[in-house]
């Protein structure tokens, strides 16, 4: 059983990691950027962001002041069980949301969308989101916290068969550019591309494409795989940096994630974790163990097995087609 | 390579600015402020303009920097003020205020995310001698943080809450900035977007448009989608 003051305390250090900590995938994808960017005022840019990420680290503040809306994922073993049950769970990632808001601290950001009723906390109707997965084995539970930034950067479009992978680079050039401009995005970030599942789906998988897979990491269907190389390439070729002014870095990696879609249709989103990727995991163990990393692992074989049951062979099998 | 800040001028300035200071500024010149800015945003914005009120006792000769901004604060328990981080907002969102906020409050610059067109600067800024400056990043939210020494002030914290109160903040070294805009009313913004733009052509080569548009693609409500 999984102590529940373990959830609680991991829950908090997990906001604060988030807010001040870059994760190590990001900076160093920054900081190649930066070395390879020509543009003057971008370059200015990008080393000032370096800069900010040292001081928000040294001094223990938060390094944006914009805290995004901070969000949580949770995946748990099959075994898993939590003191308290998963209201206890809930309450606790919602008291830590809270608790972290006045702590850091960080800037309330949540409010009613009509009255603007704001509890100073972060917390309120539907928020935090938290969000599961589950995995075959063990005994733990994985929390992530994200704090997602950003009022510009995400778009979602319903393409058709037809529109075609053409179809798909129009719409990804289409949300860079545009939100591109002035900076409007915070770029460079990592890009999640969401293609099929319904309407809400394509929107969560683009979103956790961006935010809880790592610079560098790779879809592995091998054809996927390529079109996020090509998709990040052509972001970093549009001519555009940091801020929109004149420069080459947008898009320090691209991730595309994939579900079985309507068969007439193709829905996509696009969605960018700004220069403040903030993300932070732990894996809390049944016996009370915590260990913090920063890769959610969230898209395991597992989430992207496509067979009735849970059948690890054919899918290491299928991947190729 | 490099980190190419070497060409770009650097300027300190103290507030409250004269127009004077800043007739030598040029676009894309960093600047560091030294002295008070105060935040204010759509709420400031609503009280002072629609709703009447008054602003703070000779705000313009204690500051006439507004950025738009929230900060991450905190009123710890026996009543001060903890500010952790301070990140600028999309100032474009504030334009139909500007030009009756710079008659009321005197101010010569105004800071924020992502600058404004240069149809404002000419109509709003221009006419009353202020420039914009640019946040960098923008989430250099640390480094702005660090510039902070203190707060002098908070008013209608009750009233507006944590992000949209106004929060007169004493600051030293505080940037970096990037100025967006000059006395002439140039945009520094505009002149990269209009860079960037002579490449789009040959970028969208071989994409598709889409079978079905939408709205906003067309302004036209009598047009069909498909
Ligand atoms: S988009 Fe990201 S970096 Fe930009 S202001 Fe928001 S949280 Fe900060």
């Amino acid at each position: 059983m999984i102590p529940i003051t373990a959830v609680k305390q991991t829950a908090l250090s997990l906001m604060d990691k988030a807010a001040i900590d870059i994760p190590d995938d990001y900076l160093n994808g920054l900081q190649k950027a930066a070395d390879a960017e020509d543009g003057d005022l971008s370059s200015f840019v990008l080393h000032a962001m370096l800069e900010n990420y040292q001081a928000a680290k040294e001094d223990r503040r938060a390094m944006c002041a914009d805290t995004g809306v901070p969000r949580w994922y949770v995946k748990m073993g099959n075994e898993a069980r939590v003191e308290g049950g998963p209201v206890a769970l809930e309450e606790a990632l919602r008291g830590a949301t809270a608790e972290a808001t006045d702590g850091v601290p960080l800037r309330p950001n949540r409010v009613h969308p009509l009255w603007r009723t704001d509890h100073n906390n972060n917390v309120g109707l539907n928020a935090p989101e938290i969000e599961y997965s589950f995995e075959p084995d063990g005994d733990w539970i994985d929390i992530t916290t994200v704090h997602k930034g950003g009022l510009f950067g995400s778009d979602y479009r319903m393409l058709f068969p037809g529109d075609g992978i053409e179809g798909i680079k129009r719409f990804y050039l289409d949300c860079l550019v545009a939100f591109g401009k002035r900076g409007l995005a915070c770029q460079p970030a990592i890009i999640g591309v969401g293609l099929g599942g319904s309407k809400d789906t394509t929107m969560v998988l683009g979103k956790q494409a961006a935010c809880l897979r790592t610079v560098g990491d790779r879809n592995p269907d091998p054809k996927v795989a390529e079109l996020e190389m090509e998709l990040m390439e052509l972001g970093n070729s549009i001519g555009m940096g940091a801020m929109g002014f004149v420069g080459k870095s947008m898009v320090i990696d691209c991730h595309v994630e994939c579900g079985f879609c309507h068969t007439g249709g193709m829905p996509m989103s696009v969605h960018a974790f700004c220069l403040s990727s903030r993300r932070a995991v732990a894996r809390v163990h049944a016996d009370g163990r915590v260990e913090y990393r920063t890769d959610p692992n969230w898209f395991t074989p597992y989430m992207r097995r496509e067979t009735v049951g849970w059948a690890p062979e054919a899918e290491s099998l299928k991947k190729s087609v | 390579m490099g980190t190419g800040s070497g060409k770009l001028k650097k300027v300190s300035l103290n507030v409250p600015v004269t127009t004077e200071q800043l007739k030598d500024i040029e676009i894309g010149d960093i600047v560091y402020l030294n002295g008070v800015v105060y935040t204010a945003r759509e709420g400031v914005y609503k009280r002072v303009l629609e709703g009447g009120e008054s602003l703070p006792e000779g705000l313009a000769e204690i500051s006439n920097a507004n950025f738009h901004c929230s900060p991450a604060a905190a009123r710890r328990e026996d009543g001060h003020f903890d500010i952790g981080a301070m990140t600028g907002t999309a100032s474009f969102r504030f334009s139909k205020w500007l030009d009756q906020w710079f008659d009321v409050s005197g101010a010569k610059i105004i800071i924020g995310k992502g600058g404004m067109t240069s149809e404002d600067y000419r109509n709003f800024f221009v006419p009353h001698g202020a420039i914009y400056l640019t946040t960098v990043g923008y989430g250099t939210g640390a480094l702005l943080g660090r510039g902070i020494r203190g707060i002098r002030d908070v008013h209608w914290f009750d009233e507006l809450g944590i992000a949209q109160a106004m929060w007169m903040v004493e600051v030293e070294n505080f940037g970096p900035f990037i100025a967006d805009s000059d006395l002439a009313g140039n945009s520094l913004f505009e002149r990269e977007t209009a860079k960037v733009n002579k490449g789009l052509a040959k970028l969208y080569e071989g994409t598709r448009a889409p079978a079905l548009h939408r709205f906003g693609e067309t302004n036209d409500r009598n047009d069909e989608m498909i």
